[in-house]
Order: structure tokens, then sequence, then C-alpha cells
């Protein structure tokens, strides 16, 4: 292994958080205030409560996951069309690097980016309601999953774009509906019989709910499966991301 | 001398359909400098990408320092450096920090020490950090070749490396080469130029239309290609070449103000001296002269008609 390589790309990309270092903290905290404001105060005064939860406690795991899938998947996608838009992909592909290596040091930095996100929102949150987490080493697992899984989603969308127009669609059409359909802001049993059948082909909908159930220990679908579709997601991706590397895919003329 | 770089029956047909590389098969000698001389779209990219591993190969095989570059890819790059032809850089990074980050990809432990050297040997030591937008191009460039040179490469392919170029930086440039060559560095050009090739190969490969035509040490394929055309422009326009002036192989432009004078620059004597004597005995003045070496184009032409 090329362990040193794969830390200097990590901590390169590192660096580039660093330098928008503001950016990426002071907007989540700003959009995850306003979510707040919005659907806990406004919204959330008519709701008062969902299975004994209030409803803006109710809704921190699923604003963290929404920031948490859409996080990792730009800083992910990002950090690889970047430099295969201007070229200074060669760099990395001439290096004596394994692809298992390009992939750990791209998605780790992009994972941690986003977990790191994840915990300043759990504060902000903090701020507005007060929140008791049943099982705090789950929920970091669940938070991690979640990271490096999207991170690695995020990571084939940036191979597969040829711009930046397509770089933006997948996360738009797909993953912002999907999260907002997905649980996020209620409880999928507050739906008709019908949609909940329909919701359960979300798999963000076993995210929030696993991740929620680290919270409350209270889900829409047991945690056991939540886990399991989590790994079925990350395997998909991991053999996507095989494939595309083994094939040059997009990478290599 | 020994080979660092053996490259067996290369092809390359990309996806277009377009065939790049045509069996090419050669041998780059430990320590040598070589050029790859072509026009452009001959394939000396192609050639140099996939030794470099950013291009899969269709058919054929390469070696570096003996290990195959697909199957033990990790020990071959390690011993390459390339600065590509496009000058692609980190805008927003310091020269510094992706200085370092090139080292670091190549798997060598942290020397501020080298990187200090290899800044100040490329003058871009007071640009340490800078931010890589705001260098001039020709700095970019050098940064390119600190980059490819830090982690301290026994094989350094140079795309280009003179293109969009001044005269000062071409000179620092071939300054750095011989360097190079000094600390024992196997250096790969490629170039358009003949007469660059001239003055830094030890040996060059003549590449066109995917196919490499020759490979010969550079004085002796100078012997082969020395032709150059003197020039002259003619005060009044002639009516015919004198008769004086028949051993010459003289030709009269159209419009009969010039008057050309091909001649081999390898030769004892080019005839030069005699030919302006015998000129101002016949009465023929002239305003301006200038000499051309046979271009690039022409040397093609002139090599693959001499091979069919
Ligand atoms: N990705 C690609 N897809 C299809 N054809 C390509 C690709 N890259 C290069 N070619 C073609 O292969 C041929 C050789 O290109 P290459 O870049 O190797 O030439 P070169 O000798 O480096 O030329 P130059 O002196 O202009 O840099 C050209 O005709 C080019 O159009
Ligand atoms: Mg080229």
């Amino acid at each position: 292994m090329n362990l040193r390589a794969v830390q200097s790309i990590y901590l390169y990309e590192m660096h580039r958080t660093w330098r928008t270092l503001w950016q990426s903290v002071v907007s989540p905290v700003i959009s995850t205030s306003l979510y707040f404001v919005v659907f806990g105060a406004a919204i959330g005064s008519r709701i008062t409560e969902i299975d004994g939860i209030s409803y803006g406690a109710f809704i921190v795991p699923g604003l963290i996951m929404l920031s948490l899938l859409t996080q990792s998947i730009s800083n992910a996608s990002f950090a690889i069309y970047f430099p295969k838009f201007v070229g200074t992909i060669y760099e990395v592909m001439s290096a004596p690097v394994s692809y298992f290596e390009i992939v750990l040091a791209y998605v780790g930095a992009a994972a941690t980016k986003s977990i790191i996100l994840g915990l300043i929102i759990l504060a902000t949150a903090h701020l507005f309601v007060p929140l008791h987490i049943e099982h705090p080493v789950w929920m970091l697992v669940f938070m991690v999953l979640t990271a490096f899984t999207f991170s690695l989603f995020g990571f084939i969308i940036g191979i597969w774009a040829g711009s930046f127009e397509q770089l933006q669609i997948v996360p738009l059409l797909i993953i912002t509906p999907l999260t907002f359909l997905g649980g996020s802001f209620y409880s999928i049993s507050m739906l008709p019989p019908l949609w909940q059948k329909i919701s359960l082909v979300n798999p963000v909908v076993y995210l929030v709910s696993g991740f929620r159930w680290s919270f409350f220990e209270h889900s829409d679908v047991g945690v056991g499966i939540s886990l399991a579709m989590t790994l079925a997601f990350l395997a998909v991706c991991l053999a996507i991301v095989s494939w595309m590397f083994r094939t040059g895919y997009r990478l290599k003329t | 001398m020994q080979n660092i770089i053996s490259i067996a029956n290369l092809s390359k047909t990309y996806a277009s359909g377009f065939s790049a590389l045509k069996g090419v098969d050669l041998n780059i000698r430990d320590g040598e400098i070589f050029a790859l001389l072509g026009p452009n779209g001959a394939g000396k990219t192609t050639l140099i990408s996939i030794v470099c591993g950013l291009v899969n190969a269709s058919g054929g095989s390469v070696t570096a320092g003996g290990h195959d570059i697909v199957r033990d890819y990790r020990a071959a790059r390690s011993l390459i450096g390339l600065v590509p032809q496009e000058l692609t850089t980190d805008a927003f990074e310091t020269v510094w920090a992706t200085v370092n980050l090139s080292r670091g990809l190549f798997g060598k432990r942290r020397d501020h020490a080298h990187v200090e050297k290899l800044l100040k040997q490329l003058s871009l030591w007071d640009k340490k950090d800078e931010k890589i937008v705001t260098l001039s191009g020709g700095m970019k460039r050098r940064l390119m070749i600190a980059k490819a040179l830090s982690h301290e490469p026994r094989i350094l392919f140079l795309d280009e490396p003179t293109a969009g170029v001044d005269v000062e930086l071409r000179r620092d440039m071939w300054n750095i080469v011989r360097e190079l060559r000094a600390d024992g560095v196997t250096v790969i050009l490629t170039t358009h130029y003949i007469e660059e090739a001239e003055e830094m190969a030890d040996r060059i490969g003549v590449i066109n239309k995917g196919e490499l035509i020759l490979v010969e040490e550079t004085a002796a394929l100078m012997n082969k290609l020395g032709k150059k055309a003197l020039t002259l422009q003619l005060h009044c326009p002639l009516d015919a070449i004198p008769d004086t002036l028949s051993g010459y192989a003289l030709e009269l432009s159209a419009d009969r103000t010039e008057l050309t004078y091909t001649y081999d620059t390898q030769g004892q004597r080019t005839g030069i001296t005699s030919l302006l004597t015998d000129l101002a005995a016949a009465g023929i003045r002239f305003r301006d002269l200038h000499t051309e070496q046979s271009s690039l184009e022409e040397i093609f032409v002139s090599l693959v008609s001499e091979r069919t």
C-alpha cells in the first residue's frame, strides 16, 4: 500500500476545505437554523408530537441525513470532477497509486468533511431543541456509513459527469426528492397505506429511519433492515467504482 | 549501455477508430537524452501517455527499469516523472503545497531540503508561498518540472518543454536537462524543432503518423539531414543565371528577383565563399540574404521517400 500517497491526497483535499472553512461551516449552520425556524417553530407548533417525540426534535436526524447525503455527494463528486476537468488528474493517474488507494483518499476526505458538518448541525440543533441520543455509538455508525456510501456515490457521479450540468443533475433530480420524500420531516406512518408501501422503495427511508432510531429508539422500519440496506447500497457503489477503474471508464482512453 | 525503457510492438487505436501508434519498437538507454521528433498528431504524446499510465495500449508491451508498466505498475511508475504538454495546475494552491503533494503521491517521505533545492534551481523559491494563478506561463512550466522532479525520478518525460517559451527560458530548460543528465537521469523529450533535438539529444527518433521512421545518433542524423538553403534577394531582376555560375546548384525564382543556393552544412566546404565571390565577379548585386534549414516536413518527405 502506498499509504503516503493516500495521506497526501487526503490532507491536500482537507486543506482545500480549510481554505474555504468559512463557507463550509457557516452555510450549513444558517440553513439548519432556517429549517428550525420554519419547520420546528412555525409548522412544528401545530404538529406538536410524533410518537411521543416533539416535532422539533423529530426532524433533527432527518436534517442531519439531508446534509450528510447532499454534502457527501457534492464534496466527492467535485473533488474528482474538478481535477478531471482541469487536467491535473494526470498526476494521480501516473503515480504509483492503486485505484483502491485513490478512492480511499478522495472518498475518505469527502466523508470526513460531511461528518464534521453533520456534527456541526447536531450541535446547532441542540441550541434549538433539547436532545437526548439513545444510542450514540449507533448514531456515529450510521453517520460514518452514510457519509462513506454517499461520498462513494458522489465519486461515481464525478467520474461519470462530462460537464458541470451533469454534475448537478443527479443530486438535484434524484437525491433531493428522495431525501424529502424519505421521511426526513415526517414519519412514514403518517402517510396513506399506499404511499407507505411506495416509500419503501426509497433507499433514503432506511437511512433516515435507522438514524432516527439511534436517537429515539423509534423507527419506521426495523433497524436491522436499515443497516442491511445501507450496507447493500455501499456494496453496489463499491462494485460500480471498481468496475470504473478496472475499465478506465472516462479516466483513461 | 543498458536499456531503461523497452517498448515492443506498441500500438494504440483510439475509441474513434483512429490508429495513433502502429507497432512502435523503441529502446531508451539508461542515462541518455532522447528526442522524439515529429509533426503535429504524429503520436508523440500518445506514446508518452502510454508509458506513464495515462492511456491504455491496444497492443504491445512496455517495461521501465525492467518492470512491466501494467503488471508491475507501481515499480515502473516510481521511476518516472512526467511534464505533460498542457499546463495543468491546481490554480488556487500554493507552489509549495503542490510540489509536496507530488512527492507524496509517489510515496516519498517529506523532504523539505530537496524541495527547496529544486525550487531554487528552477528560480521559483521566492514564489513558494504564492498561489499558482499568480504565476506566469513560463513559471508554471517550471513548476510542472519541479513537480515531476519532486520524487527524484530516474526517467523524465518532457512533452514539448519549449513550446511557447521565450529564448531565455529555453536556455534554462536546456541547462536543466544537461544537469539532469549529469546526475544520471534519463530524459525523453518531444519537440517539433530539429535544431532543438540537434542541440540537446544524444539520439533522435523520428515519428510520423504513428510510425517510428528512424532512430539514430544525433550526429549521424544531422549528416543526413543537414541541408540548408541560402536565398539571395537581388538588386535587379536577373534574366538568366550566367554561365559562369552554372557550376553551382542555383535556382532562380519565378519573378527572377531571388536566387536560391542549396548546400550541405556537414560538408567540408559549403561553397558559400566562392559563390559570393563569383556573384560579385558576374556583377550580380543583392539587397539581402537569409539561410533556412530544411523544414521538418521536407525532412519527413525525404526520409519517407528514401525508405520506399
Ligand atoms: N483521446 C483521443 N481520441 C481520439 N484520437 C486521439 C485522442 N488523443 C489523440 N488522438 C489522435 O491521435 C493522434 C496522435 O495524437 P498525439 O497527441 O499523440 O500527437 P502528438 O505527436 O503529440 O502531436 P502534437 O505535436 O500536436 O502534440 C492525433 O491524430 C490525435 O488526433
Ligand atoms: Mg503532443
